[in-house]
């Protein structure tokens, strides 16, 4: 299948295995060829891995050679994603059993030491009874807490320190400084005669478990990719030699013919040549109707197919899917930086170290100025300041919250590039609107037709004659003609006069359409019919006479309407605190109209191209902080210049390239969504940064004993392990309220 | 009065071992950077990307390729925060990260929550 050679471990399906002896023979048959380190045999599922450099094709060329069938296995997204989940679930259950066990031993230690107060070693008895404590609790430390001590090690050996180190170096102490209790209890004075097992056990247990729990809330965090992964669907089938098969998506290649029936997901990317079909978009744009879908037309990988069977064209197959774009531009976004982390990030990158040097120098103050039992105040105070201080809350406080942000965003359409660009859209005040195609539909429609006779006969005529024209506007008139029905009649000595209108024989009249100028030009006066043309003009139309035989026979309007939700969206940006700027090539009668209906005050008309650019760097030259939604094609340098550009519409490659957010839903109501989401994780990340400061601004002093003056006793490390595990389980599940995030208003039905 | 001269300095030899060995040492014994070549593998594993320094050449994309060995929720994702590339590693296997050309410079990569910390060096 592939000719790539790779060292990553490569599967494949057997064919004709059964007994130990075929995997004895294909074993050495592959260890003849080159490149391959290991290969081996699994008879139980009838697998091949083999490791190496060898090629793909050499492998079941080998395999042949034993007299046997190979199959590459593709390893695709889907498939690791549910091995990745079976090893989250098999990690979580090992958790929990490292967890139960510590706990199993020090719940009970500490009970006995809070009941009878005797964890003290004062003669050979206790000494025997605590060092068999001493020792089970030595393999607790290393069954259910090895990884934390080879941890620390390992990272150690890098000049790193982790949170390993400091578990590995509290519980550590704390089970030293009771041995060397049990051991040598008369070099320490009789006051610091005292074991501390069951910290060392219930510290342990307390953060396997907060370690389970938060394994079990991040697999949520991800839950946004997991759905786009779900919308995949596993097999397409496909038309080769005029037979109709299931084979997996991932080897569907361009130009193949895949049939797509009613209810089915569209597999890949493509163009329909056959059939007709509603096909639902909503789980990629946002757009809650259906789209028809017909020859020519589009479709993407993901969407579903409604009512209809559908016969199109692979176009773009596997990582080149606008679904496999989405997930991967999801998946990097989810972890990029954030800017507001930057001081977090610097904490954390001294954090553990200088927490070691804050443990030692409250140690050493108790001891040497503290009240009696001195050592043993020493050793609490050590152990629980090491135990508390918990960098993970602090790392993981901003990616918790983008991961989940961004992902809710995937879900509402909304797709962000990277972190910088979802803080940056919190504080805008400032929106550049495009107007055509997003304020208006972006085609100009037919809106009146006036006249003294039959419309419909007018509109006949004067859609003959347009049908013949290659002025935009005719396009309006033509069409609307054949939303009625109307069929158009042959058209003879058309003539098109610059800057006037256009003329032509229709059914042996003379039709004229144009503007003002061509009625006086051909000599006919346009009578009452001037006034209503101005009054049209104002409303932002543009008006035409048109006559029929030398008089005048009526006017028709043309204009490009406003969305049917610009109105909503733009209201909901301004209660956003947006101002709103509309930007246009038109002239200033109509960009005028159209602001002056949806309510925006500010309107800069007759625009060329690049000018857009140097609006939205003047505004910011005034320190406004500026967003721009266009349609991400020709407004890109605008896009580019602007704080956030918001490409609207429907994600075309080009804007998912260029902009900071793609709206894959073509309306206004994204850049909404947009920026209600980025405030709502902004201030999840904020939530979750302060908790994590705090936490350990407040942590670290109490454990190292300033609250002792008031309360008398010192915090205990287990409450400090305790406090610990759950800082971090925390932080995740606080970014994990975000997936209750809803946009104010489901711009669709307004 | 002997065993508390002995803990302090004990103590003080601790704060002052820290600050060398993770702060001052960890600058000047630096392992030189590892090349990127078909075999090499970054291993993802108690806390370290062994090797942590790469090398790469500048202006030119490169597949580096990370094996994960460690099931805890800290390893699963390796990020390149300057080159906006992330990928979520799958345990026990190789998974292969593209990155994009870049410029000479080094950037950090790390974990989520920065305890995994490597340098990538584009020369
Ligand atoms: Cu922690």
């Amino acid at each position: 299948m592939t000719e790539k050679s790779s060292i990553s471990p490569q599967t494949f399906r057997l064919q004709g295995v059964s007994c130990a002896g075929c995997v004895r023979k294909i074993e050495s048959a592959l260890g003849e060829v080159p490149g391959v380190d290991d290969a081996r045999v699994n008879l139980g599922d009838k697998t091949l891995v083999v490791e190496g450099s060898a090629t793909t094709q050499a492998c079941i060329a080998a395999v042949a050679s034993a007299g046997y069938g190979a199959e590459a296995v593709q390893v695709n997204a889907r498939v690791l994603r549910a091995q990745q989940r079976e090893e989250e679930q098999a990690h979580y259950r090992q958790l929990l059993w490292r967890s139960g066990i510590a706990l199993g031993l020090g719940v009970p230690l500490m009970i006995w030491g809070l009941v009878t107060g005797e964890m003290g070693v004062h003669n050979i008895a206790q000494q025997v009874a605590w060092g068999s404590v001493g020792l089970l609790t030595l393999a607790v430390l290393v069954f259910c807490g090895g990884h934390f001590f080879t941890g620390a090690w390992r990272a150690f050996r890098h000049h790193s320190a982790t949170m390993d180190t400091l578990v590995a170096l509290g519980t550590g102490t704390a089970w030293l400084f009771s041995m060397l209790v049990v051991l040598l209890p008369h070099v320490l004075p009789e006051s610091a005669r005292h074991v501390y097992f069951e910290a060392s056990a219930m510290i342990i247990g307390l953060i396997n478990l907060g370690q389970a729990l938060e394994v079990r809330a991040r697999g949520r965090t991800s839950a946004a990719v997991e759905k786009l992964l779900q919308l995949q669907d596993p097999n397409a089938r496909v038309i080769r030699d005029g037979e109709e098969m299931d084979i997996p998506f991932d080897q569907v290649i361009v130009g193949d013919k895949l049939r797509v029936r009613p209810g089915e997901k569209i597999p890949v990317d493509g163009r329909v040549v056959e059939g007709e079909s509603l096909v639902d978009e909503s789980m990629l744009t946002g757009e809650p109707l259906p789209v028809k879908k017909t020859g020519g037309d589009a479709l993407t990988a993901g969407t579903l197919n409604k009512n209809g069977s559908l016969v199109f064209a692979a176009e773009k197959v596997g990582a080149d899917t606008r679904l496999a774009q989405i997930i991967q531009m999801v998946k990097n976004a989810q972890s990029s930086r954030v800017p507001i982390a930057r001081l977090a990030d610097t904490i954390s990158s001294i954090f553990v170290p200088s927490v070691m040097i804050i443990a030692v120098v409250a140690a050493l103050v108790w001891y040497n100025w503290g009240p009696d039992p001195k050592i043993a105040h020493m050793l609490v105070v050590l152990t629980s300041v090491l135990i508390i201080a918990c960098p993970c809350a602090l790392g993981l406080a901003t990616p918790m919250s983008v991961m989940v942000g961004v992902g809710k965003g995937a879900e509402n359409g909304v797709l962000v590039r990277n972190g910088k660009a979802l803080q940056q859209a919190t504080d805008l005040d400032t929106l550049v609107v495009d107007k055509t195609g997003t304020l208006t539909e972006g085609a100009p429609k037919l809106t009146d037709i006036e006249c003294d006779g039959d419309a419909d006969a007018l509109l006949q005529q004067l859609a003959s004659l347009e049908s013949r024209s290659e002025h935009p506007l005719a396009e309006a008139v033509v069409s609307a003609a054949r939303e009625k029905q109307l069929s158009l009649s042959d058209v003879q000595g058309f003539e098109a006069i610059t800057a006037h209108g256009v003329r032509a024989e229709v059914d042996g009249k003379t039709v004229l359409l144009g503007n003002r100028k061509l009625m006086q030009r051909e000599g006919i006066d346009p009578g009452k019919w001037t006034e209503k043309a101005e009054a049209l003009a104002e409303q932002g139309r543009t008006a035409m006479y048109a006559a029929v035989d030398g008089a005048m026979a009526g006017i028709i309007a043309v204009a490009d309407p406003i969305r049917e939700d610009a109105h909503a969206a733009v209201a909901r940006l301004k209660k956003l605190g947006l101002r709103i700027e509309m930007l246009t090539g038109d002239n200033r009668a109509t960009a005028e109209a159209v602001a002056r209906q949806l309510g925006i005050d500010h309107v800069h008309a007759d625009l060329l191209p690049e000018d857009k650019e140097k609006i939205v760097a003047d505004l910011q030259k005034n320190h406004a902080k500026v967003g721009m939604a266009g349609d991400g094609i020709n407004d890109a340098p605008a896009l580019a210049r602007a704080d956030v550009g918001f490409a609207i519409g429907a994600g075309t490659d080009v804007a998912i390239e260029s902009a900071d957010v793609t709206l894959m839903r073509s309306s206004l109501h994204g850049v909404a969504d947009a920026v209600e989401l980025s405030r709502a994780t902004l201030r999840n990340i904020k939530q979750n940064l302060f908790g994590a400061f705090i936490y350990n601004t407040l942590g670290i002093p109490i454990a190292a004993g300033v609250l002792y003056p008031i309360t008398g006793m010192l915090l205990s490390p287990v409450i400090a392990g305790a406090a610990m595990a759950f800082s971090s389980v925390t932080v995740v599940s606080n970014a994990n309220r975000l997936r209750f995030f809803k946009p104010s208003q489901n711009g669709g039905t307004a | 009065m002997m065993e508390s001269v002995v803990i302090n300095v004990l103590g003080l030899a601790a704060i002052v071992l820290t600050v060398w060995w993770f702060w001052l040492a960890s600058k000047g014994s630096r392992q030189p950077a590892a090349g990127v070549d078909e075999a090499l593998q970054i291993l993802v594993k108690d806390g370290v990307y062994e090797p942590d320094r790469i090398r790469i050449a500048a202006g030119k994309a490169t597949v580096l390729k990370f094996r994960r060995e460690d099931a805890s929720p800290c390893a699963e994702w390796v990020l390149f925060p300057d080159l906006e590339i992330s990928a979520q590693l799958a345990v026990d296997q190789v998974t292969e990260v593209q990155l994009p050309a870049a410029d000479v410079g080094e950037y950090p990569f790390h974990c989520q929550m920065q305890m995994y910390r490597g340098t990538l060096i584009v020369e």
